[in-house]
């Protein structure tokens, strides 16, 4: 086997052939492209999704191509496809690999094969996902909750067919995710260069770390609901199907519990929420640490906290079911437990204020996007309160307001983070650059765009119009006037649509065309961006890997000749070691 | 800059959308008013969060922007200001907390003289059922459902025989008296929701769930089904008119019980009602006394 930890470089596999160095590749970066390649192209599809689902919110009537069906199969893929197979995939797969070695100074991943086969696992139940497009009756319509009885009953868009290749293709893409997390979090164990330990790691590899045990330990209840399911639906068996009726026939169902599968999907979708967050939390703070030219303020509470709510977000998975009808105490314990979450997670906020504070702040791109994401963290964070604190919850789930909190703080959020971090790393992946004006461009257009699509939700839903509708129709207690906020969404949507062209435009003319990156841009002080080569080469290290001496974020250290001092960098006069202060 | 005054504009936008927009909560029509005050003072709580946060958030971006010479300050950790933060944080918490735990406390505490109802629901409407003078549900499931037995009502059990079985969308309340709405689906899962009561809760096939509340205006409200249910979701509606005591005792007068069905029914239909009820081998899960 190929140790990837020592300095010795013969085991190292370097590929010979074209196809053996981009296509069947062992090497983490290269598998980093794959994944996040493939995320984005399919976030794309959830993107337009996303687009036509607006054309029919905000003019009702006027696509009569889009049927009731058809809205519920927008909602259910496009639900989907974003949580798991773009984010998911594009901050662990993508991400995590690309940054895990790097940051903390191995030469690969410790099981570079596995790696490759999760890649092509995950490519698999993509394909698997996008041909329920293909089967008779199409894609699944039963929420991207999937919630039995509907997900396999009568009267509900895929349930004979596209309910078998979601629930396929969530089983293949937990099995390549298996195989993508127990390599992460070896990898952080094991391949540590050096003088890199585990309290010298940037956050974004701690957020990506905790996040991949959490997707270890939560995945495996999403994959068990959904072998359960497929069994009801293709051999008959009744875990989730109870006696009932379907189309005015009675089921020879019985005795199957719909309450189980709520359980076993929220067990993982809650911890999923913050498999998503955590990792942009750290990215986040990585960003925010760089272009203020400041250190992370509070590291290790910061640790502790991702650790905490890691810890935490397993306990919380029922307040997504206060009116599920279980058992109506269990709220309390829910509730308290939901709100106690808030405590470390508003100290991470906290904590990215005061990185501020002081600072030097350069308001670049990458930096836009990370303030944006604090803005609309906060604000997401806090209509979370309201959905997690039981009784406020009754009036407001399954409403319009649900759909503006998850946006704001598990969609937008994170996408600006994905967004800031691929401004942020672009020169180092790619060694160009990005062209200025068009990231301006793409930034303000994409924030203000987002919060005049999500602000106004909130207010639809305490209103009480409810979520998955495919039209509100008449109802005595809804005014005129919200069709007119209906409208706006969407016109405001279509041009957030738009406008991410201009992001793509920037990212894939440059890629050819721009001018060639400094290695080190913006005066970082973590350890990718100390590689010998711009873009790094297989092995990431040259020779010998790095050895380091402080932690990643030693920024306007007192009496240091420059204001950032490399991980790699000995102590001396010129770049003294302030870690003692900690 | 700019974006420092975009977030200041941002906030001071939200506000003003807050107090101008014509989109805010229908006028309360049930005894929930808790529930209303506990979100009101989560919003408050939020609001100065929110508020607070963004603007330190612009401030910082103004006062410490980059410009030729400056350098940051170098601190790693203050523990002291965040062990406050927490303090405070945590108190803000308890803050919101409290009422949403007292006002969940009332509302799965069913008070002991609530009037029962039964709403019932299938793809895609309402159907409701009230317990007759002997004031019980009989039992009932979808073990014994036929064609003329479309509530599955057991006609083996004499409290079942008096029920009250309102076909219509329609639901009917008196003001000012507690009900017990009993939920239960015949096919996948609802969800009972009348925005003005504010209350909501799920239908579960295979379960009966419930929720209380007591009306507390004259008026016809609009049920919506609030899970999702398949393609007809959006609109399964139905109305629930609350009016007083003596109009709605004259409207419940008219309508038909269980034993008026049985009679009405032609003897085929009954015969097969009865051989249903009699092979049955599982327990009526519905029931409810
Ligand atoms: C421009 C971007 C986006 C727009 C315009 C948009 C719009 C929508 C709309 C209209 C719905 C359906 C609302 C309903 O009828 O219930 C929806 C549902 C949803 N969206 Fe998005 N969305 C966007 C981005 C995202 C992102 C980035 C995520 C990632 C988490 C996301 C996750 C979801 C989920 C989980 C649902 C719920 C699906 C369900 O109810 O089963 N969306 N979105
Ligand atoms: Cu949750
Ligand atoms: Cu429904």
């Amino acid at each position: 086997m190929a140790t990837t930890i020592a300095d010795d470089l013969r085991p190292m596999h370097h590929p010979k052939t074209w196809v053996g160095k981009y296509v069947w590749s062992q090497d983490h970066k290269v598998i980093a492209i794959q994944y996040g390649v493939t995320a984005i192209a399919i976030g794309l599809v959830a993107l337009v999704l996303s687009v036509l689902m607006r054309l029919q919110l905000g003019f009702p009537g006027l696509f009569p191509w889009i049927q009731p069906e058809n809205y519920l199969q927008y909602v259910s893929m496009h639900g989907m496809i974003m949580v798991v197979y773009l984010l998911t995939a594009l901050l662990l797969g993508g991400f995590g690999n690309y940054m895990i070695p790097l940051m903390i100074g191995a030469r690969d991943m410790v099981f570079p094969f596995v790696n490759m086969l999760s890649y092509w696992i995950y490519l698999l139940s993509v394909l698997v996902l996008v041909s329920g497009f293909f089967v008779p009756g199409g894609p699944t319509g039963a929420g991207w909750t999937l919630y039995p009885p509907q997900a396999i009953s009568e009267g509900t868009p895929g349930n004979q067919w596209g309910i078998v290749t979601m629930l396929g293709s969530l089983a293949i893409f937990i099995i390549a995710f298996t195989m993508g997390g127990l390599n992460y979090v070896t990898t952080v164990l094991q391949a540590r260069t050096r003088g890199m330990t585990l309290m010298r790691m940037p956050l974004t590899v701690w957020g990506i770390f905790i996040a991949s045990i959490m997707g270890l330990l939560a995945f495996p209840a999403l994959f068990v609901a959904a072998i359960m399911m497929l069994l009801d639906h293709l051999l008959g068996s009744s875990f989730f199907m109870p006696a009932m009726m379907t189309m005015g026939q009675e089921s020879n169902t019985q005795g199957g519990s719909p309450l189980l599968f709520q359980h076993l999907f929220w067990f993982f979708g809650h911890p999923e929420v913050y498999i998503v967050a955590l990792p942009a939390f750290g990215i986040v703070s990585d960003l925010i640490s760089v272009h203020a030219r400041k250190n992370i303020f509070g590291y290790r509470m910061m640790v502790w906290a991702i650790v905490i709510i890691g810890g935490l977000s397993f306990l919380v998975w029922a307040h997504h079911m206060y009116v599920s009808g279980m058992n109506p105490y269990f709220g309390f314990f829910f509730a308290t437990s939901t709100l106690i979450i808030a405590i470390p997670t508003a100290i991470k906020v906290y904590n990215w204020l005061l990185t501020l504070w002081r600072g030097d702040i350069h308001l670049r791109v990458p930096m836009l996007f990370a303030i944006a994401f604090l803005f609309t963290f906060i604000h997401g964070g806090l209509t979370g309160l309201f959905l997690g604190n039981v009784s406020v919850d009754v009036p407001l789930s399954d409403t319009f307001f649900v759909v503006g909190h998850f946006h704001m703080v598990m969609g937008v959020s994170p996408i600006l983070v994905i967004f800031g971090a691929i401004y942020h790393w672009y020169p180092k992946i790619t060694g160009r650059m990005w062209n200025e004006t068009l990231g301006q461009v793409h930034f303000w257009v994409t924030f203000l765009g987002v919060y005049a699509v999500y602000l106004p939700m909130h207010y639809l839903g305490i209103l009480g119009v409810p979520r998955r509708y495919y039209a509100l129709g008449e109802t005595s207690f809804i005014p005129e006037s919200a069709h007119l906020a209906n409208e706006a969404i969407s016109v405001a949507a279509i041009i957030v649509f738009a406008a991410q062209f201009l992001f793509f435009y920037n990212m894939i003319w440059n890629l050819l065309r721009g001018p060639k990156a400094d290695p080190n841009p913006w005066g970082a002080a973590s350890l990718e961006w100390q590689t010998p080569q711009t873009p790094p080469g297989h092995g990431n290290w040259g020779p010998h890997l790095p050895t380091v001496y402080r932690w990643a974020y030693d920024y306007s250290v007192p009496h240091a000749s420059r204001d950032f001092i490399p991980q790699n960098e000995p102590p001396s006069a010129e770049a003294p070691s302030e870690e003692a202060a900690l | 800059m700019r974006v420092a005054i975009a977030i200041v504009a941002l906030v001071l936008g939200s506000i003003v959308f807050h107090l101008l927009s014509p989109w805010w909560q229908t006028p309360l029509a049930s005894n929930w008013d808790s529930i209303d005050s506990a979100l009101h003072i989560t919003l408050v709580i939020c609001a100065i969060a929110f508020i607070s946060l963004n603007l330190f958030l612009a401030l910082a971006i103004v006062r410490f922007r980059h410009r030729p010479g400056n350098r940051a300050h170098y601190a790693p950790e203050n523990p002291r200001l965040e062990r406050t933060l927490t303090f405070w944080t945590g108190l803000g918490i308890v803050g919101m907390l409290a009422p949403g735990l007292v006002a969940w406390g009332k509302y799965v505490d069913v008070p002991k003289d609530a009037a029962v109802v039964e709403a019932i629901g299938q793809q895609w409407q309402w159907t409701f059922r009230y317990p007759g003078p002997d004031g019980v549900l009989g039992t009932a499931g979808v073990q014994y459902m036929t064609p003329d037995n479309p509530f599955g009502v057991n006609p083996l059990d004499p409290f079942g025989r008096d029920d009250i079985l309102v076909q219509g969308n329609e639901l009917h309340l008196p003001k000012g008296k507690s009900v017990k709405l009993v939920l239960r689906s015949k096919d996948v899962l609802h969800d009972f929701y009348v925005p003005e009561f504010r209350a909501k809760m799920d239908l579960v096939p295979g379960l009966v769930t419930y929720f209380w509340m007591t009306p507390t205006t004259n008026g016809t409200f609009d049920i919506l089904c609030a899970e999702l249910c398949g393609v007809g979701h959006h609109e399964m509606r139905g109305t629930v008119v609350v009016e007083p005591r003596e109009s709605f005792e004259a409207w419940l007068g008219q309508q038909e019980s269980f034993n008026q069905l049985l009679a009405m029914s032609s003897p085929d239909a009954v015969t097969e009602m009865f051989r249903k009820a009699n092979s049955c081998s599982t327990p009526a899960t519905w029931g409810v006394r």
